[in-house]
């Protein structure tokens, strides 16, 4: 594995290029590329803000402008989760020119869609800040957790990419099922709903390695507090968890890639 | 470093055609299925072929070898372990050096993205690092000719434009090991000559090639060495001379052994009074080619082709080509087909080959080379494989332009 580390090294040139040729190409239309980014984010957060207001009806309660930056500040991170599994399950069969002719660690064709994907974040990024600025958020020591809750969420992508990516490879129906978990992820991940509202029964909310992360963001943009530890701690574990796995995964079936595409 | 570049010790790979699970709604109910019924063992052989069996050979350092063989010889498969894209079933492959394998000029090209932005997409693919690629960049745009395209999207590229600036890059890989496929001979003559050029350039520069080719000439020309394939097992390693002897000596074989449903029973070649061998250029040959089929075959194509003396391929038609529909032969019937051809070469010696082909399954089904040899004699001195019928219309001193300044 360390050799395979090392080769992957080698070819990191590669993967800033094809991560470059997919933003660029993704791009290219412009309005259609900014799209990508913005509009995905925007309707998450304008369902979340639905859902929300019934949420306030249905207590009898206003709807708080915190409830809407809460889930502003979830959707971000929940779209480039679901853009970045969705790009790497498609990775290798977009590319099977590539893969069938010519050498190379083809884990840099997941890496480089979730690569793509963080730069959509940080395109979505730019507006979300706008409207943080507009609402009046607070600034606090607790941003400093942003860039260890996003890492989080790029080794978790980077796990499930590179299963996705060669599952779908030898199954073609592998995608239409990762179309459907990813469609439906969102009513099991506390990106609409807080897992607080659940009382004590939140806890099995939080078995999703992906709730403690965004109720992390949630919790140090949004309520200026730190995220739960112990829950973070078990979604970073989960997360390298399944990035090994992954990673060994993919270079176990890689050797029959060319022959089964 | 030892000065072996690049060794295949006992090389085997298996395939396996037919019914394969390509998705979790077959798989599933096949696995459930496998656990209540007995494993069918011999079915499963059925289905296993190999592709390449006990391939053992060595390149040095510096040397330029060829691997031939007819379609489904395993030289694909080969170079695809070679290259590293397959794994061997059995047996080891060791690359001392950087290896570069031009596989399909242009693989890898984006589209969307200009001619110089695709020089850095392909170069990376190829192996170059981003510096490597800056420093020669200028040499490739020269090289390609493409200097007022270079920002255009590649899409609005025609094909040979294309394949131009694919090769420009790729030829500035400066591997120490080479793998060429087939595919670089396709394109214009120009195209193919500036190729071979740059073959011959790196082969100079000390590098390792390995090619694989139908193109015996190229092959002859370039590489030392040879080892010539046959349904995945090596029939001889040597000299690219009495390899590529042996190749053509197996292809003239009637038969060999194995069975044919449909044959080639006999091809003669005619003028107007009968049959004949010497031709003048620029007349007629008549051409009959006669089929006999031993079982029912469907869908078949008569390719006729010509080459010269060093089995170069010069010219090339089928009936299919010649606007006639695939025809289907049942146990016992013959079948005639009559060319017409009319030989515009230049003095010499010329093979006649034939092949029964089916294009919509690739499979040929026999193949005659030579299946008649003629001999063109030309009264003109022309020289070059063609005979364009020169005439000299005009030939005198003009006037010096001096005297002439206002002659415009």
């Amino acid at each position: 594995m360390k050799k395979q580390l090392k080769e992957l090294y080698k070819y990191r040139e590669l993967l800033y290029m094809i991560a470059y040729r997919d933003i660029k190409v993704r791009y290219i239309q412009s309005i259609m590329g900014f799209m990508w980014a913005i509009l995905m984010p925007v309707l998450i957060v304008l369902s979340g803000v639905v859902v929300r207001y019934a949420y306030a009806l249905a207590a009898h309660q206003p709807l708080k402008t915190v409830d809407i930056t809460s889930v502003a500040v979830k959707s971000l991170p929940w779209a480039f989760l679901v853009s970045s599994i969705r790009f790497a399950c498609l990775s290798l069969i977009n590319n099977k020119e590539l893969v069938t002719k010519i050498y190379f660690p083809k884990e840099i064709f997941p890496m480089a869609a979730i690569m793509a994907s963080l730069f959509d974040l940080f395109v979505a990024s730019g507006a979300l800040m706008v409207f943080l600025l507009i609402v009046r958020t607070g600034w606090g020591p607790h941003l400093a957790w942003i860039p260890v809750l996003l890492l989080t969420m790029v080794v978790l992508a980077t796990g499930i990419g590179m299963i996705v990516s060669a599952a779908s490879l030898f199954f073609r129906d592998v995608k239409f099922i990762v179309e459907v978990l990813l469609t439906f992820g969102i009513f099991f991940t506390p990106v609409f709903y807080d897992v607080s509202m659940f009382g004590d029964k939140g806890k099995w909310l939080l078995l999703n390695p992906v709730s403690p992360i965004l109720d992390g963001f949630s919790a140090c943009i949004a309520y200026q507090q730190s995220p739960d530890l112990a829950w973070f701690g078990y979604s970073v574990g989960f997360a390298l968890a399944l990035l090994l796995g992954g990673y060994m995964f993919f270079k176990h079936l890689e050797p029959a890639f060319a022959e089964s595409i | 470093m030892s000065d072996v570049a690049l060794r295949m010790e006992r090389v085997y790979k298996k395939f396996r055609k037919g019914e394969v699970y390509n998705s979790l709604r077959d798989l599933v109910p096949a696995l459930t299925g496998k656990m209540f019924r007995q494993p069918e063992l011999s079915e499963n052989d059925n289905r296993e072929f190999w592709a390449l069996q006990d391939l053992s050979f060595e390149v040095k350092h510096g040397e330029a070898f060829a691997i031939i063989g007819h379609n489904g010889a395993g030289k694909s498969t080969a170079l695809k372990i070679l290259s590293r894209i397959m794994q061997p079933t059995k047996g080891r492959m060791v690359v001392n050096g950087r290896l570069s394998a031009l596989i399909e000029v242009g693989a890898g090209f984006h589209q969307d993205l200009t001619g110089r932005e695709n020089i850095f997409l392909y170069g990376t693919i190829l192996g170059m690092t981003k510096s490597e690629i800056e420093s020669k960049l200028d040499q490739i745009i020269a090289f390609s000719g493409l200097e007022e395209f270079i920002d255009t999207p590649v899409k609005r590229y025609s094909s040979g434009m294309f394949a131009r600036l694919g090769f420009s890059v790729a030829a500035h890989v400066d591997p120490e090991v080479l793998i060429v496929d087939e595919v670089l001979s396709v394109g214009d003559y120009v195209f193919q000559q500036s190729c071979m050029e740059r073959m011959r350039g790196v082969i100079n520069r000390g590098a390792t090639v390995l090619f694989v080719s139908h193109n015996l000439k190229a092959v002859t020309e370039l590489c030392q060495r040879a080892i010539l394939l046959q349904h995945g097992k090596t029939v001889t390693i040597g000299s690219t001379d009495s390899v590529v002897r042996r190749y053509l000596s197996d292809a003239a074989k009637p038969a060999d052994g194995a069975y044919k449903p449909v044959y080639i029973s006999q091809v003669t070649v005619r003028d107007r009074h009968g049959e004949q061998a010497t031709f003048e250029s620029g007349e007629t040959a008549t051409v009959d080619v006669e089929l006999t089929a031993r079982a029912a075959v469907e869908k078949l194509a008569i390719v006729l082709w010509l080459t010269d003396q060093s089995q170069y391929l010069i010219f090339d038609t089928s009936t299919e080509r010649l606007g006639h529909r695939p025809f289907s032969l049942r146990a016992g019937e013959s079948y005639r087909c009559t060319f017409e051809l009319k030989l515009n070469t230049a003095h010499g010696a010329f093979h006649l080959g034939a092949a029964i082909y089916r294009y919509d399954i690739q499979r040929e089904y026999d193949s005659k080379l030579p299946a008649a040899t003629v001999f063109v004699g030309a009264t003109m001195a022309v020289r070059g494989a063609v005979n364009c019928f020169p005439r000299l219309v005009a030939a005198e001193t003009l006037a010096s332009a001096s005297t002439h300044e206002c002659g415009v």
